[in-house]
């Protein structure tokens, strides 16, 4: 069973072009150099896709690094009944 | 693809087959992980790779415009892989934001210095129409019908000028109906509210588009229905980023664009063959028997028959249908011929190969039998292995494989598998079309013939061949643009060209636009042979030479090249002049000129010049070919 965590970095790795190995919880815009708001935005959907939710603007904005993006996704995962 | 593989592994195999050079590898993993998980982070991997091989691969190239009124960005990677898995190499150029207008007017626009091969016209009723949208209210019913004048007037002044200023196909999306229409439901009990005006302008849009040559309406509305309109849109992602579809639909547009820009690039497939156990019926005939596989008006047959009924539908649009099975062929025909829920019968398939040999053999037969290269196959099985299989054999083939996850085996999913596949789609059809299968069972009456005569000559004479030559027509517009884009073995420079610009070839002096129908005693061959010459000083050089497929070897093409000779020592040339450029498919025309009694001129990397003196040309039309030549009509071309 992969973790969530792992699925976000597989996506990450393939938006920003970046071996999974390379991406950390802490890689960032900071440490991605072509981690712009238009690779934000393909990244978003890429999640929104994957998990099949829907993130508010208020949640995208909170995606400020691969850890983060994870630990929101875990978080509306749990919140959803399946 | 092993199902162990993490989406790592499966990433470094394919960049490890790229660091050794191994493209077809590469290409073919590529393709395999496409197929297995079609979402925007693969599409991102997908394109990012192709970037880097595809000058190794053998990929149609085709430039692509868009547009847009909208976010697009994020669908061009899905496109891209998109039409890569059609063997497409595209090129998206994206317009500004809501400069379409300005782009398509203005012939120094960056849209005409990227010479795209198609342009997608992807704008909204919300900023081509506001008065029809949001702002519908403030308008009186007076002020609302201008505004749908005005839009329409608009749209013909804009794709006049695309038109005026380009040969490429244009592909114009209709304008979407407001899910929630500002007067409610009273919007549907008259023609003169948001609704009824919208599809007026879309209705008018259809006309323009039908008016002028390759300009083609995507109808949005019945895109977003088909996945759901409160589903397809995102009215957040449109207020927050300007894109107004969901996530999980973008590939389904990226899909809708791929399903036109195969048929313009000429990526389709002529054929295809079919398995019969599991795929045209349920069950297995041979144990199962005639009472036992399911196909019928009711569940569980009625989904075969859907699937029956998809193929039904391709045959009526010209594709032809085979069969390859693995089948006792007694067994397989009781059923094709009398069972009472078949759609299909015998008479729908032009080729059957049902045998207990190797299907990619059996494949290879099919295509030499229906004289079509082995990609103009497609292949629909249920068997996973089959599938790999041929693959792996003939790459060249589109595999529909219903054993795939997404239909994972239900049969219920299959008719919009088959439905689905842009290989098939055609955006015109022409009367040979409608008849293809029938022109494949005469043929076939043809060969028996054949074999019955001692000398070739005898045969030809027996045949009662007729040709038809004429300059090319309004009529013949579509059929003469089809068949540059198709005919790949007797094609002597595999030039493509699109309607608009034969159109335009045909309005310039000093270009001739020939073509030849033939028939003869056993039925219409219909519009055949395509020739393309340009006058220059005292040669007349042959720019397009072709013939289809099912008439090569029947000495039509010393009839057209008579014709030629004789029509340009008419208009006074001294010379005809060709080139012969090869490709990997066009070895039957090879010997043309020569034996034709050209002289080899010049011989380059991309192919050999040759000129035939017309004074001491010996080339005349067969005498056992009735010819009938009609003259230009005077006063046009």
């Amino acid at each position: 069973m992969t973790t969530t965590f792992e699925q976000v970095r597989d996506i990450a790795s393939d938006i920003f072009g970046i071996r999974a190995d390379k991406i950390t919880p802490l890689s960032s815009p900071q440490t991605i150099d072509n981690w712009d708001s238009l690779q934000h935005l393909n990244l978003v959907l890429a999640l929104e896709e994957k998990f099949n939710l829907q993130l508010s603007p208020e949640e995208i904005e909170e995606i400020k690094s691969i850890g983060a993006g994870a630990k929101l996704i875990e978080s509306k995962l749990q919140a959803t009944p399946s | 693809m092993a199902v162990d593989r993490t989406p790592a592994s499966i990433r470094t195999s394919i960049d490890e087959s790229i660091a050794q050079l191994v493209f077809d590898s590469a290409s073919q993993q590529l393709a395999d992980l496409w197929r297995h998980d079609p979402t925007s982070g693969t599409a991102s991997f997908v394109t990012s790779r192709l970037e880097r091989i595809s000058a190794h691969l053998i990929l149609t190239t085709f430039r692509v415009a868009i547009l847009r009124s909208f976010t697009v960005e994020p669908i061009v990677p899905l496109l891209r892989a998109e039409a890569f898995a059609y063997g497409i190499d595209l090129r998206v150029h994206v317009g500004d934001f809501n400069t379409y207008v300005q782009d398509m007017l203005d012939p120094e626009s960056s849209l005409y210095r990227f010479a795209p091969d198609a342009v997608i016209l992807a704008v909204r009723s919300e900023q081509v129409a506001p008065e029809l949208g949001r702002d519908f209210a403030d308008f009186s019913s007076e002020a609302s019908r201008d505004a749908a004048e005005r839009i329409i007037s608009g749209y013909e002044q804009w794709i006049g000028a695309f038109r005026k200023h380009s040969q490429a196909a244009l592909i114009v999306h209709s304008l979407e109906r407001p899910t929630s229409p500002s007067f409610g439901i009273f919007d549907s009990q008259t023609e003169s509210m948001q609704s009824g005006l919208l599809r007026k302008v879309n209705s008018e849009l259809r006309r323009i588009a039908s008016e002028l040559r390759g300009v083609y309406v995507l109808d949005y509305d019945a895109l977003t229905s088909r996945y759901g309109s409160a589903h397809w849109h995102d009215e957040q992602r449109w207020l927050t980023a300007r894109l107004p579809i969901a996530a999980g639909q973008l590939i389904h547009m990226a899909r809708e664009w791929v399903r036109f820009l195969v048929p313009l690039s000429g990526r389709t497939c002529k054929v295809l063959v079919v398995d019969l156990d599991n795929t045209l019926w349920g069950g297995v005939i041979g144990e199962d028997g005639m009472a036992g596989i399911k196909i019928g008006p009711e569940y569980p047959g009625a989904a075969y028959q859907a699937l029956q009924r998809a193929l039904l539908d391709l045959f009526r649009k010209g594709i032809v249908l085979a069969i390859c099975s693995k089948n006792n062929p007694g067994d397989a025909m009781e059923a094709l011929e009398k069972h009472p829920g078949m759609l299909l019968r015998t008479k729908h398939f032009a080729a059957m190969r049902i045998n207990w040999n190797d299907k990619a053999q059996n494949l290879r037969e099919i295509a030499q039998e229906l004289n079509v290269g082995i990609d103009a196959l497609g292949f629909l099985d249920d068997n996973p292995v089959e599938c790999q299989q041929i693959r792996s054999a003939l790459p060249e083939i589109m595999v529909i494989d219903l054993s795939h996850h997404d239909l994972s085996k239900n049969p219920m999913a299959y008719a919009s598998a088959v439905r689905d596949c842009a290989v098939f789609e055609r955006l015109t059809l022409s009367a040979e079309d409608k008849h293809r299968t029938t022109m494949y069972i005469e043929q076939k009456q043809r060969e028996r013939v054949e074999r019955t005569f001692q000398s070739k000559e005898d045969f030809f004479c027996n045949l009662g061949q007729e040709a038809e030559l004429e300059p090319v027509t309004e009529l013949t517009l579509a059929r003469v643009a089809q068949l540059t884009q198709k005919t790949n073995q007797f094609n002597l420079t595999t030039r493509r060209y699109t309607e608009p610009q034969i159109s335009e070839m045909a309005k310039q002096p000093q270009w001739q636009i020939s073509s030849i129908k033939v028939r003869d005693r056993f039925g219409d061959h219909g519009l055949v042979g395509v020739a393309i010459t340009r006058d220059h000083g005292d040669d007349c050089e042959i720019d397009t030479f072709l013939l289809s497929c099912r008439v090569i070897g029947r000495t039509v093409e010393t009839a057209l090249l008579a014709h030629l000779a004789g029509a340009a020592e008419q208009r006074g040339r001294k010379r005809l002049i060709g080139w012969f450029l090869p490709t990997k498919k066009n070895a039957p025309a090879q010997d043309f000129y020569e034996q034709h009694g050209f002289d080899r001129q010049e011989v380059s990397e991309a192919g050999s010049l040759w000129t035939l003196d017309l004074a001491r040309s010996t080339v005349r039309s067969p005498e056992w070919i009735k010819v009938k030549v009609t003259e230009s009509i005077a006063g046009g071309k």
